[in-house]
């Protein structure tokens, strides 16, 4: 039942089409799996205000998800000025001839009332050369301070109705801000949404932070901060911007931090006597746990979705190279296999892929691979690419881009696992390190 | 002040046959101050670097740092001779304790490298216990590559960025 829209594109995917290959809704669809085609042309026109007060906001949410979509490279906007009907009442009939004569293929109507601070956004998603609705109006209440959440939310649904997979625009991203020159850059922790709008900062840039990582639920982040003159696990509240420094001993480093899929639990690096091995923590008791005892880096760990192994980074052969153990510790077995040195594997949410930083002849690569080290392929490279983090869906990595000499910069980029769609992340500074949390609730 | 100058030309001689860089040590970067005429400000708050109770003589005649190979944390010769003159002073001079910085070049993950970092300051810790300085006057803390000395993206700059910095801390005296 697949009509003209149905292959209308996909994004390379290394995974088999199973679980994503398969839409509830009717023909209008992007499979997100091997081959390329053309990007799905769509129309957004201004959302229609119930009155005069939501004029502008509902104009900026198209906006906001004409960007969300159009990001994607998944989808092409067919610009407000090639559109013959005007929305002008939600509820009226589409008039699909006009859209399918500038050949949008779907389109997006909405309505917005606000009353106060209180924001209603409704949408609807037509299949325009199928004539028909797809899927049934929806409808989100919020504040109007949250309207860019609104409009990412309206983007959310629109892209998992036609690619059968949930989206990633309402998310967030937690980042080290950097400023002055390399050799005394000034550090900060900074969260913004996924696309670089509202930055907030999270630390003063007394001290140099690295690192941060969200919790399972997005509500704390973990990161290593040099407050104490030394490198120290701290978990911070996102809420209410309160921090506090893990347990550490006397003497001793702990960084590389990253929650468990329980979110009580930490798995971290700790050096001790110039030895750098796996450890694990409760949060809240403070119990450690040793998970590896070789005398080699033992750094970088990333727990599997279900939580039961850690992917990590391991120079016990020589050089840095990619290890899976239990999460308990334990044997490991290696999974990198290329020539080059690996680093900072990250376990995709699906759980499928693992992805990494490379880095061979000269250059840093991300890269991604199967969890048995198989089907390895790289999606960037660059003078220095580092520091992978997945979008809530496993379908976008974004990553550390930072240019060569003495006026080299840091800025963050997105790339799709297929190895398309690479662009720059908007930040207001430099940036680094970021983490991308889970699907807000 | 002539005779400042000349001193100052002692000392780079001392420098060089150690073999550091000099333009890692700010008495050399500021010819002004070697200049001045004030007696006291031709040396920084650490004092004379040929006054071999100095602080300065610590980090300019014998050397504050050591140099590593890429990737590596082992110790050559001249860092060892730097060492031992290092563990001599801090023998001598049971006041100070120090604590060594690791450091990393660009050419490596961010949490690598602090790894690295790590055992570069700790290689230099060893050496120093093992020339009989007490463990607990030593602690180490690994940068990583976070702070680099050098900011180009060549060899001729990362090999200074790969080092191990004993800092001393006036423990007793203050």
């Amino acid at each position: 039942m697949r009509n003209f829209l149905a292959s209308a594109l996909a994004a390379l995917m290394m995974i088999a089409p199973g679980g994503a290959a398969f839409a509830q809704n009717g023909p209008l669809r992007i499979e997100i799996t091997d081959g390329v085609i053309e990007p799905m042309p769509y129309a957004v026109p201004d959302f229609v205000p119930d009155t005069p007060a939501a004029a502008e906001i509902a104009a900026q949410l198209s906006r906001v998800i004409a960007s969300d979509l159009t990001g994607t490279g998944l989808f092409r906007e067919v610009p407000a000025s090639a559109h013959i009907s005007r929305v002008t009442d939600f509820g009226a009939p589409v008039k699909y001839a006009d859209w399918k004569a500038v050949n949008a293929q779907a389109l997006v109507t909405g309505g917005v009332s606000v009353q106060g601070k209180k924001l209603t956004v409704r949408f609807r998603l037509y299949d325009v050369f199928s004539d028909k609705e797809m899927g049934n109006g929806l409808q989100f209440t919020g504040t109007t301070e949250g309207w860019r959440r609104m409009a990412h939310k309206v983007s959310d649904a629109v892209y998992s109705r036609i690619t059968g997979e949930s989206g990633y625009f309402d998310s967030r991203v937690v980042f080290v801000s950097e400023s002055g020159p390399k050799n005394e850059r000034q550090k900060r922790l900074a969260i913004m949404d996924y696309d670089g709008a509202d930055v907030k900062y999270l630390t003063s840039s007394d001290a140099i932070v690295l690192a941060p990582r969200f919790s399972p639920s997005g509500d704390r982040v973990l990161y290593t901060s040099y407050e104490s003159g030394f490198p120290q696990i701290h978990v911070l509240d996102v809420g209410s911007v309160q921090r506090r420094v893990l347990n550490a001993d006397e003497g001793t480093m702990s960084f590389a931090p990253r929650f468990a899929p329980d979110g009580r639990t930490v798995v971290y690096s700790l050096a001790q006597g110039g030895n750098t091995d796996l450890y694990k923590m409760d949060i809240s008791s403070g119990r450690r746990t040793r998970l590896t005892t070789a005398p080699s880096i033992e750094t970088a760990p990333s727990y599997s979705p279900d939580g039961s192994q850690i992917v990590f980074e391991s120079d016990r052969s020589g050089s840095p190279q990619l290890y899976i153990m239990s999460a308990n510790g334990g044997d490991a077995r290696r999974i990198s296999n290329g020539k080059g040195r690996y680093g900072t594997p990250v376990w995709s949410p699906r759980g499928d892929l693992v992805a990494f930083t490379k880095q061979s002849g000269g250059r840093f690569h991300i890269g991604v691979m199967r969890t048995d080290g198989s089907e390895e392929r790289l999606l960037t490279a660059s003078f220095l690419d580092e520091g992978p983090t997945w979008s809530p869906n496993g379908r976008v990595i974004m990553f550390t881009r930072e240019t060569q000499g003495a006026g080299g910069r840091a800025l963050l980029y997105s790339v799709d696992v297929s190895g398309r769609n690479l662009k720059p992340v908007r930040t207001p500074d430099g940036a680094s390190d970021p983490a991308w949390s889970p699907l807000q609730k | 002040m002539s005779g400042k100058i000349k001193t100052a030309g002692k000392a780079l001689l001392v420098m060089a046959v150690l073999g550091v860089s000099a333009c890692d040590n700010a008495i050399f970067g500021g010819g002004d101050d070697l200049g001045g005429s004030s007696a006291n400000g031709a040396f920084g708050a650490d004092g004379n670097p040929l006054v071999e109770r100095s602080p300065a003589y610590f980090q300019q005649t014998i050397g504050d740092r050591v140099l590593f190979e890429v990737d590596q944390s082992g110790l050559n010769a001249e860092a060892e001779s730097i060492l031992a003159s290092q563990a001599s002073w801090l023998v001598a001079n049971p006041d100070y304790n120090a604590t060594i910085e690791g450091h990393a070049d660009e050419q490596g993950t961010r949490e690598y490298n602090l790894a690295l970092g790590a055992r570069r300051a700790n290689a230099a810790r060893e050496f120093l216990i093992s020339q009989g300085v007490a463990g607990n006057r030593i602690r180490t803390v690994s940068f990583g590559k976070e702070r680099p000395l050098e900011i180009c993206s060549a060899e001729s700059c990362y090999a200074k960025n790969r080092r191990a910095v004993t800092i001393l801390a006036a423990g007793l005296t203050g």
